[in-house]
């Protein structure tokens, strides 16, 4: 029945199409998001983080002192600890212009924390003077004002030291949207305002086979100070930027009006549908179809509908995804449990609008074909 | 909708035959009384029906005529197992309604009941075919061989070949015989028809009774049919009317009512 009625049919898969649209595209993007505040994790790679007592989050830095890169490698455990400097710090363009960088100071022997890749020159030249390797992003954001991209031996500033080129690599985007800029440790305390502590992480190796939760649990005994497993810190900068910040609420409200979007549109539109109608469902129940069987009808149509709204929606989220990946912004992520949450979220619609159908349905009295 | 109609046939209705001197009737109503709440808290009553005896034969089509709010549509819907009742007994082709349960009741509707109605009823997004097709469907037959004895049967009824099309495509007399083809398509034994004729021109309305008087000439079936339209009554075997909810007379000769 509503296959035949055009107008309907289109009207529900496109209510449903907005509705998994919506959700699926504002999730993505709020996952891609709250992926980016973890950035610094993904690119350091430690398989443990200690970090001052009171840190829940890698990108809320309080320093330790340097001393306390001893006291961990002193723990059980330990093959071997390094010190990570990570801050936020301004690079001055040869125009004058400043841009914010993210400061990666590496322990300068191992250079441990390097970036996965490195799309020209090489890391080891970090051990020359006043070098540094910037990310693709940041030859993107310094080199704005400039005639031609940054590249290999060009120059900037930062807090008044020069910082020459010497590799470029790809690292993932930071939540702060500032480039990534790699230095040794040594240099990265000149680059950075004087504070009486600098050192931002120490980043641990286990022994061979030895458990990394466990072996963090004997530093934090042993030291007194706070650590997590890379998975741990993961979690645990997430969980922070959810509780701590208005961000869940935005997007949360998106996609709570998404839902009413989908429901309010479907099921009003399936409710009038069967309402008008109600004279051939009741034509049906007067021949002997069964409450059963007009039950059926309705929630093959419903969850149909529900389906096609859901294919197309989602497949047009994954489009504009696809569309935004390539610039790197609005951040993106469609894991596939997302895929799950919308479709749940659409049945959900359906559900409701097939609900209040049925209801309609079994009080539908198989007489009324006879009244006038 | 083929697949959802597809499942298993709804099993027989209880069979209780006629005792052998009533074998001849197709239906037997006594004393039938029902009652409708009115008003907006429903405490008002309206008694539609008041202890009714109708008898319709087998092989015969019976017609029941009366003004509008007499109780004929109360009557044939009560029948047609469609509306509950207070009192009284309906025994069709041996079926006990009044002592069936609500789903063998829909069994038995499915089964042995094909329905006409004023205004059609066909589903305007499905074609001639698929709205023939739909009492086989319900019955558990087939899709393919549905829609196959539905194009036979829209044939029989001076459609064939127009199986394909949507009945909005029909004239009203054209829809009222794919109505009839829907009603006969799944062989019932009772026909119930609500004013088959009052949408239709006097022309079109004589062949539309022309294929129900054919159709109750049948063996072991009944037609009955509830009209306003004078000029149907000529095609009745006998007339019942009606009057405030009793029976009033049976004419066992359509001639002899007022307005023949």
């Amino acid at each position: 029945m509503l296959f035949g009625d055009r107008p309907k049919y289109i009207m529900l898969i496109c209510g449903l199409t907005f509705a998994a649209l919506l959700m699926t595209q504002q999730t993505s993007v709020f996952c891609g998001l709250m992926i980016w505040t973890t950035s610094t994790i993904r690119n350091v790679r430690a398989k443990i983080w200690v970090v001052d007592p009171k840190v829940e989050q890698v990108n809320e830095v309080r320093p330790l002192r340097d001393t306390d890169v001893n006291r961990v490698r002193s723990v059980h455990g330990v093959a071997w600890a390094l010190p990570l400097y990570s801050g936020m710090v301004q690079a001055k363009q040869i125009d004058g212009t400043f841009q914010n960088v993210m400061l990666m100071g590496l322990d300068s022997a191992t250079l441990a924390g390097r970036p996965a890749r490195m799309l020209r020159g090489s890391i080891e030249d970090l051990r020359l003077p006043n070098t540094v390797v910037i990310d693709a992003y940041g030859v993107e954001k310094l080199s704005k004002g400039h005639a031609r991209m940054l590249d290999i031996g060009d120059v900037f500033e930062i807090n008044d030291k020069e910082a020459r080129i010497v590799g470029i690599c790809l690292a993932e985007r930071a939540f702060t949207g500032a480039p990534y800029v790699y230095t040794t440790y040594d240099k990265a305390l000149t680059y950075a305002p004087r504070q009486r502590k600098m050192l931002s992480f120490v980043i641990v190796e286990p022994i061979p086979g030895a458990d990394p939760a466990a072996v963090a649990r004997q530093i934090s005994a042993d030291t007194g100070l706070r650590t997590f497993t890379e998975d741990e810190f993961f979690w645990s900068t997430i969980w922070w930027y959810v509780y701590n910040t208005g961000i869940p609420i935005s997007f949360g409200t998106t996609i709570a009006l998404g839902f009413i979007v989908g429901v309010g549109v479907s099921g009003q539109t399936f409710y009038t549908f069967i309402l008008e109608n109600l004279r051939h469902l009741g034509a049906l129940k007067a021949m002997g179809a069964s409450n059963w069987t007009l039950i059926q009808m309705v929630v093959l149509q419903a969850f149909t509908v529900g389906l096609l709204g859901y294919g197309i929606g989602v497949g047009l989220a994954a489009l504009f995804g696809y569309m935004v990946l390539d610039k790197g912004q609005p951040p993106f992520y469609m894991p596939m449990q997302l895929l799950v949450f919308t479709l749940v979220v659409i049945v959900l619609i359906c559900a409701i609008s097939a609900l209040l159908a049925i209801r309609k349905v079994m009080k539908l009295d198989a007489a009324v074909v006879f009244r006038g | 909708m083929a697949s959802l109609f597809s499942g298993k046939s709804p099993g027989p209705a209880t069979d209780t035959p006629l005792k052998d001197a009533d074998s001849h009737l197709a239906v037997r109503v006594r004393a039938l009384t029902k009652t409708f709440s009115i008003g907006r808290r429903g405490v008002d009553k309206l008694l539609a029906l008041k202890a009714v005896d109708v008898d319709a034969r087998s092989g015969e089509m019976l017609m029941i005529v009366g003004p509008s709010g007499c109780g004929k549509t109360t009557l044939l819907s009560i029948v047609a197992g469609t509306l509950s009742f207070d009192s009284g007994e309906i025994n069709v082709f041996g079926h006990k309604l009044h002592q069936m349960s609500s789903s063998a009741v829909t069994a038995f509707r499915a089964r042995s009941i094909g329905f006409i109605f004023q205004s059609f009823n066909l589903i305007p997004t499905l074609t001639c075919a698929e709205n023939v097709s739909v009492p086989l469907l319900i019955n558990g037959l087939g899709r393919q061989e549905a829609e196959k004895k539905a194009e036979e049967m829209l044939e029989r009824v001076g459609l064939g070949g127009r199986g394909g099309e949507r009945p909005n495509f029909l004239s009203g007399g054209q829809q009222q015989r794919v109505a009839i083809a829907r009603a006969l398509v799944h062989e019932p034994r009772l026909v119930i028809c609500d004013e088959p004729t009052s949408a239709l021109d006097s022309q079109t309305g004589a062949t539309v009774m022309e294929l129900l008087r054919t159709a109750a000439r049948k063996p072991g079936r009944a037609v009955l049919i509830v009209t306003h339209d004078n000029r149907a009554y000529k095609y009745a075997d006998r007339i019942v009317e009606m009057e405030d909810g009793k029976v009033q007379r049976v004419y066992e000769d359509a001639r002899d009512i007022a307005g023949y």
